[in-house]
């Protein structure tokens, strides 16, 4: 292991992974990812892998816009198939509440360029035949949302980090920071000493451990908690494309893998905060139950597993992102409440401008990590499963 | 197909992932079984690893030289075999 480098990411899910991509292809050299485990392990490996642009503010508007553009071009940029297919994002609505709210997304993501329309009940059947539309008032649409492979997506942005020249130590613990007059001096990790001046905080689920390390007097608040998935034997592909949201069945989310053919999904069912996962048979009776009433064709279908993950989530289910003052050089990117693999692409060539430039044209002020101390909440941002 | 042998040699018979596409795999660098296992989705199937990940074990410790005992397999995962849906939603509307 190299013993000096300018910049150490701890965290090899898809946001340190994608952040060392991005600071080399800005031109910064020595750069070391530290990942405790195997790439992906954390969060990244056990997300849904939905990629949405139906958020309900402005700025996670904004930046998934352009995560969207960044995971279209990924195979090209990356040379690596990530399995992206842009089969929409379907929200099912059951009442004129929910109507409202939705209009009023849809108005906002417009104003953004980003295509969502009301659709009807017949229109949302024309679109996945085998739903069950009883109850159903309407739906929000957008056919530029889409799912990609959480699998590759992170080898596709390690392998390219590779070729720029980062290191990335996988089995390789940070154990401690050390910090001398506001100064970074090292990363104490499991394997050896790394003499640093930068540090980015990219841990997610364990991004407090991190903060602490480095003495962060800061308040950021990110606790994980256990989230359930479930996949089922495939089937004929194509039969559902789009990812369909349900609030009214407790946040149901769900989709056929693209290249796979089996469904994947999960439910706002939530433990915790823990670092647990053991997957729950309370999940899988539940998941199938609601599955099985959107569309009821699927009670034929045989579950294959269920896995647990996490999302590290913050008060307002926005992230930390930014500069931490008082430590020169340490930056957070963490806490993403489900929402971190679709952000990677645009929240990582933010940051790396941020740093190499001073500053970025993206909306990163609202993910303020100083915001929870000030009391400054964002709007509760749009989250299922 | 080609003439090499192992694309005949069938390690997961849930995903088609031949001898080749694991070796070709360890060969590129990647050798732990979890990024095999994300990667070929071997152990991802209806079988759940029972057949293939002993099989890939045995092939990292031999192309690796590590002992197979220290090659820790994935998480088994509930349900242990295939359900159907219906059966686990059960009769929960009557409940």
């Amino acid at each position: 292991m190299r013993s000096k480098a300018k910049t150490v990411i701890i965290g090899g899910g898809i946001i340190g992974l994608s952040i060392a991509y991005n600071l080399a292809k800005m031109g910064e050299e020595d750069i070391v990812v530290l990942e405790k485990s195997y790439l992906g392990s954390g969060s990244t490996f056990r997300c849904g892998s939905g990629i949405r642009q139906q958020f309900g503010d402005d700025a996670n508007i904004q930046m998934m816009k352009r995560s969207v553009e960044i995971w279209k071009n990924m195979e090209n940029e990356l040379g690596y198939n990530v399995e992206f297919e842009q089969g929409g994002y379907l929200f099912l609505l059951y009442d004129e509440e929910e109507l409202k709210t939705f209009e009023r997304n849809v108005k906002l993501q417009n104003k953004y360029g980003v295509p969502s329309r009301i659709i009807t009940p017949e229109e949302a059947k024309e679109i996945v035949p085998l739903l069950n539309t009883d109850g159903v008032i309407a739906a929000a649409f957008n056919h530029t949302d889409g799912k990609a492979n959480p699998f590759k997506a992170v080898f596709a942005y390690a392998n390219a980090a590779k070729k720029l020249g980062v290191d990335i130590y996988e089995y390789t613990e940070a154990k401690d920071i050390k910090v001398e007059d506001g100064k970074i001096k090292k990363v104490i990790t499991d394997k050896g000493e790394i003499e640093t001046g930068r540090v980015i905080n990219a841990a997610n689920a364990w991004a407090p451990l991190i903060n602490k390390m480095a003495g962060v007097p800061v308040d950021i608040p990110i606790h994980p908690y256990k989230h359930q998935g479930i996949k089922t034997e495939p089937f004929k592909i194509g039969e559902i494309n789009p990812m369909i949201v349900s609030f009214k069945h407790d946040g149901v989310y769900m989709t056929q893998e693209a290249n796979q053919g089996g469904i994947i999904g999960g439910y706002a069912l939530k433990y915790g905060p823990t670092y647990d996962i053991t997957p729950t048979y309370e999940f899988l009776r539940g998941v199938s139950y609601r599955f099985s009433q959107i569309i009821p064709a699927l009670k034929y279908l045989n579950v294959i597993r269920i896995w647990a993950g996490y999302y590290a989530e913050t008060p307002d289910d926005n992230a930390a992102i930014g500069r931490i003052n008082e430590v020169d050089e340490f930056y957070i990117a963490a806490g993403f409440s489900g929402h971190g693999f679709m952000l990677a692409p645009a929240v990582s060539e933010a940051i790396a401008e941020l740093i190499v430039d001073g500053k970025t044209s993206k909306p990163l002020w609202f993910y303020d990590p100083y915001r929870f101390e000030r009391g400054e909440l964002r709007e509760q941002a749009v989250q299922m499963g | 197909m080609s003439d090499d042998p192992r694309e005949r040699i069938i390690i997961c018979r849930c995903n088609d992932v031949t001898l080749k596409d694991i070796e070709d795999i360890i060969d590129s660098g990647i050798t732990d079984i979890e990024e095999i296992k994300r990667l070929t989705r071997i152990g991802m199937g209806p079988c759940q690893g029972r057949t293939c990940l002993p099989l890939v074990a045995g092939i990292i410790a031999r192309k690796t030289g590590k002992k197979i005992e220290e090659i820790e397999l994935p998480a088994t995962r509930v349900p242990i075999r295939p359900v159907p849906m219906g059966v686990l939603a059960g009769d929960m509307d009557e409940e």
